[in-house]
Parts: structure tokens; sequence; C-alpha cells
């Protein structure tokens, strides 16, 4: 299945992916509409460590330990994608407190938020691949 | 072909049908529920009351479930009692249904100590499952005074449930501070502050000497009037079933790693079972539902013949109260690592080079990263632990880590 990786040696750090994100999320057509002014909730996170960079996001594990420790049944396993209904999720957080990847957040409107491969919305590719700046993030299958 | 048997219908059972078909695609399920509804998510029911969720989006499994997974669900039945010789379960029909393999997810009993003159108090509600948030939600209106006996989980979700429903919402509770089981005092301060702030009103370090009608006379000498009771003192596992049949019982049923019992064939998960807790290194039962669900398919694998072990056992809880969260793993021992911001808390817990517990108030960014260090009991002296007790993050797991982790699929 293709997922999303970081070559952290190409990673500058800009953390544009993290705006591509929240603008893919956003819903909105309009890029400085939807982010300005606004406290954004990506679902990539650069981390900065000395001389290195990475953006991090949903490993799409195989076998989630977020799906399992979910108590509403809002995360699920769809063709190997795991994804959030946020209708459900009341926004307990138990699914932070388990993913080793920190990658998923207390989302805008109390549920929780995590990267979904930009399936569920209007950019059909992984934004923050799409916009990557020196192809630092990728989207492939590597098993 | 093999006949499975669930009894109960909660998080575990769910585990364990899935598990179960992980290894099994055929044979025939049959799951025992005492409740005759189907699967919702538990926790739920005071977002229920709350009015942020309802009875279809709280399902915790779509409606195809039983259905897609071929399990028969027998609604609004009772396991009386197992025959470990015949292999058999007798229902409260007297019924008898064989098994090869058995799993107890019976889960726990809200318990009520015998207070004096409670057989005289009127709109009494425990609080654990749906029917009983529905039967609470019939007496609630804006004018009515609530009184709950509990501080805990139970109890307080509750209170901020209704809050908004009822006139006035009074928590008490034995221990002198909120959420006792998993918080220590400054953190449960922080915690029973924004409850306050919200209009809760709590008796804290006291209890009911007796009622008096729709009266508590507490044992400080305080009164308190209310309308309604709702009892959230604690729960009970539901042992009865294989310790009447021999199998091994301390507070809660005792499994090994594989979610066996001492009974051959029978299996226990979730509220009812005592599994082994890697941060305290004791048995205890740990009434969580993400380890209901784990316990639960690791038992379904086994049952049909597979081979999982679960080993990382530790209670954890995530929980908000009007928009403050707070968060908790593991054991509170060993040397602590402390931050304290305004209104957050974060406290770690270091014993012998590994990370074992945390408390976590108005902090929960990326807080997995700690649990896995927990789960994993990583050798702390192997990652940069310096800054990642400051901040949680893969950069100070070290490059193996990111390459293994991040450089491939997990």
């Amino acid at each position: 299945m293709k997922r999303v990786y970081v070559n952290e040696k190409w990673c500058l750090g800009c953390h544009l992916c993290e705006y591509n994100c929240a603008f893919a999320n956003s819903g909105d057509t309009d890029m400085v509409r939807a982010l300005k002014g606004k406290k954004i909730v990506p679902n990539i996170v650069v981390e900065e460590a000395g001389d290195i960079n990475f953006a991090v996001s949903c490993r799409h594990c195989k076998d989630p330990i977020c799906v399992k420790s979910c108590i509403s049944g809002a995360l699920s396993i769809e063709d190997g994608a795991v994804k959030i209904d946020k209708e459900k999720c009341v926004g307990c957080l138990t699914c932070v407190l388990v993913c080793p990847y920190g990658c998923i957040r207390e989302g805008e409107n109390g549920a929780a938020t995590k990267c979904e491969l930009c399936l569920e919305n209007s950019c059909g590719e992984p934004a923050c691949v799409k916009g990557c700046p020196n192809r630092a993030i990728v989207y492939e299958d590597r098993g | 072909m093999k006949n499975y048997v669930i009894i109960g219908n909660g998080a575990a059972a769910v585990g364990a049908i899935e598990g179960i078909r992980s290894a099994d695609r055929d044979s025939r399920i049959t799951v025992i529920s005492r409740e005759a509804c189907h699967v919702y998510a538990r926790p739920l029911i005071s977002y229920l009351l709350e009015g942020k969720t309802d009875l279809k989006r709280m399902l915790y499994r779509p409606e195809d479930f039983y259905e897609k997974n071929r399990a028969e669900v027998l609604y609004g039945k009772s396991a009386v009692k197992i025959d470990p010789e015949k292999r058999t379960v007798t229902l409260d029909s007297g019924e008898e249904i064989g098994y090869d393999a058995l799993l107890c997810a019976a889960g726990s009993t809200p318990f009520v100590p015998p207070f004096e003159g409670l057989d005289g108090v009127k709109n009494v509600h425990p609080f654990m499952t749906l029917s009983d948030a529905q039967a609470l939600e019939k007496d609630l209106a804006p004018d009515k005074k609530v009184f709950i006996i509990g501080a805990g989980l139970i109890g307080l979700k509750c209170a901020e449930g209704i809050l908004e429903r009822v006139g006035s919402v009074t928590v008490c509770d034995l221990a002198p501070r909120v959420l006792s089981s998993i918080l220590d005092e400054e953190c449960a301060a922080l915690m029973e502050e924004r409850l306050k702030e919200h209009g809760v009103k709590f008796l804290l370090g006291d209890t009911v000497e007796r009622f008096e009608g729709q009266k508590a006379i507490m044992k400080s000498g305080k009164t308190v009037d209310f309308d309604i009771l709702v009892t959230a003192v604690g729960v009970r596992p539901n042992i009865s079933l294989v310790k009447d049949a021999g199998g091994e019982c301390g507070r809660g049923i005792s499994v090994d790693e594989k979610m066996r019992t001492t009974l051959p064939g029978v299996f226990a998960a979730g509220d009812c079972a005592e599994s082994f807790d890697i941060t305290s290194q004791t048995k205890k039962v740990m009434a969580i539902m993400p380890l209901a669900y784990m316990q639960g398919h690791c038992a379904g694998v086994n049952m049909a013949g597979g081979g999982e072990t679960l080993d990382s056992c530790m209670p954890f809880n995530s929980i908000g109260f009007f928009g403050l969260h707070c968060m908790s793993a593991g054991s509170y021992e060993g040397e602590c690592y402390e931050e304290k911001g305004e209104g957050t808390i974060k406290r770690l817990y270091v014993k012998d080079g590994r990370l074992i517990g945390f408390m976590l108030i108005g902090r929960n960014e990326r807080a997995g990263i700690y649990t896995a260090l927990i789960r994993n009991r990583t050798p702390l002296s192997e990652i940069d632990f310096e800054t990642l007790k400051k901040t949680p993050g893969l950069a100070p797991m070290g490059k193996n880590y990111r390459t293994e982790k991040l450089g491939g699929a997990v």
C-alpha cells in the first residue's frame, strides 16, 4: 500500500507541508481565506533537531493501536488506511495517548484529527507530497 | 468447524469476534448478550446525555457488524453456568450451548454500598449502561437537583453530561480528591477546579452516613437535598461464572498472556479479567475499554488456534472535562520529572532506567510517544531522554529508530 515517507536528508524544515495539509483539509478553495490568522492543526508535523528536519504523519500501521484503542468506534481501517469518522469521535483523545508516533492530534472541533492520505478531501493525492519543494516527502509503496 | 461462544457483548466481545475471524472464517460464533441491543460505545453514554452523540453514532461497530462476521447474537439472554467438563454454557432460559472454546467477557456490575435509608430514596440511578442513561434522562429537568456518589471517571462524566440539563449537580467522594484512582492530589485539583468553574459542586473526603428520603446526611454532618441520586461508587468484576466452575480468580478472573483462564478451553477478557500490569509488576483488574478490546482480540485469535500474546498491559486513561484534558498511564513510582505551567502539569516517572508512568494535565500533544516508551520498556539510556522529557518527539529516539519506523511500512 502507498504511504507517505520523508527523506530527512532532503527535508528543509520549511513547514510548507503543514500549510498544504491544513489547506487541503480545510474544505476551502482559497488558501489565504482558509489559513490566514487561524491557528492551524495540520496532520503532518515537522520536527527540527539540530541539523536534521523531518516531517511526520500517520504511518497507517498494519496493526494500528489507535484503532484498537478507540472507545467510540470512530477509527477504522479502510483498504489499509486508518480513517477517522469525526461525527462519531467524541474527542476523548485516547488515540493521542496511544499513538507511538505522536501523529494524532486534537482537532479544532473537539474531535481528533489525523492524516487520511488526502483520500477524504478534494486534493486527491497527499497535499504534503504534492507541495514539497524539495521532493523530500514522497508517496510510495514500500510494503 | 468449531463452536465459539462469547459471554458478553461489549468491547472485549467485539475484539474476540474480530480476532477469531482473522484466523477462522468459517466456524460458528455465538454471542450471549444480556443487553438487548447492538454493541455500543459504553463510555459514550454521558456524551449521549450531553447531546454530543446519538444512538446511531455511538454504535461501537457498524450495524452490519455481526452479519459481516457471521456471529449469531442471543439478545436479552444471560449465561448462568459454565460446565467445563461437558463444555457447555447454560442460559437463564435453561438452554444449553456447547463450545469448543469459550470467552467470558462478562464485564462488571456497579457496586452500591448498603447506605442506611437507601431503600426509601426515589429516582436512584446507576450509570453504566445505555438503559441506565436513558432511565436517568427521563428524570432530568431544569429544576432538578442531582447528587452523584463517586468522583471517579463515571461519576464525573455523568456530571458533565447532565450539568446543562438540570438545576444543580453535587458530587461526593470518600477520597479527598477527584479521579483518585488515576491522579495525584495536585493534578486532581486542576480537574476539580475546571469542573467547579462550570458549576459542579463537590463534597470530597466525605460520604453518606444515611439517607432520609431525598436528603443525604453526610459523615461531616452536612446535608444534601436532591431529587435524583446517581450511584457511581465503583464496579465489581463479574467473575462468578468462571469461579463457580472452578477457575482461578482474584478480584478478577485470572488470565495469562494468552488470555487463558485455568479452565481448559475457557478464556476471559475485559473488565471481568485480571492480568499482569507491566508497570507495577502485579496482577490487577484494568477496567479500561482499549484493553478490553485488545484482550478480547488476543483471546479470539487464541481460541481459533492462533498464537497471539498480550504482554504489555498497563492502565492508561485519556479523558477531558469541559475542555481540560487529563492523560495518565502506568504507575507513579521512582524518580519524578515535573513541569508546571498555568493550569498544566506534566509528571513523568522513571524507575530502573525506564519510564513507567505519567500524568499530563492540559498537555496532550504527542503523549503517545511517552506511552510507547512504557509499553516497549525502552531503556532510556538508548535514547535522548533529556530532550524527550521536555518535548515528546521522534528525533530523540535516534536515527536507527527513525529509519526503521518512518522509512518503511510498520
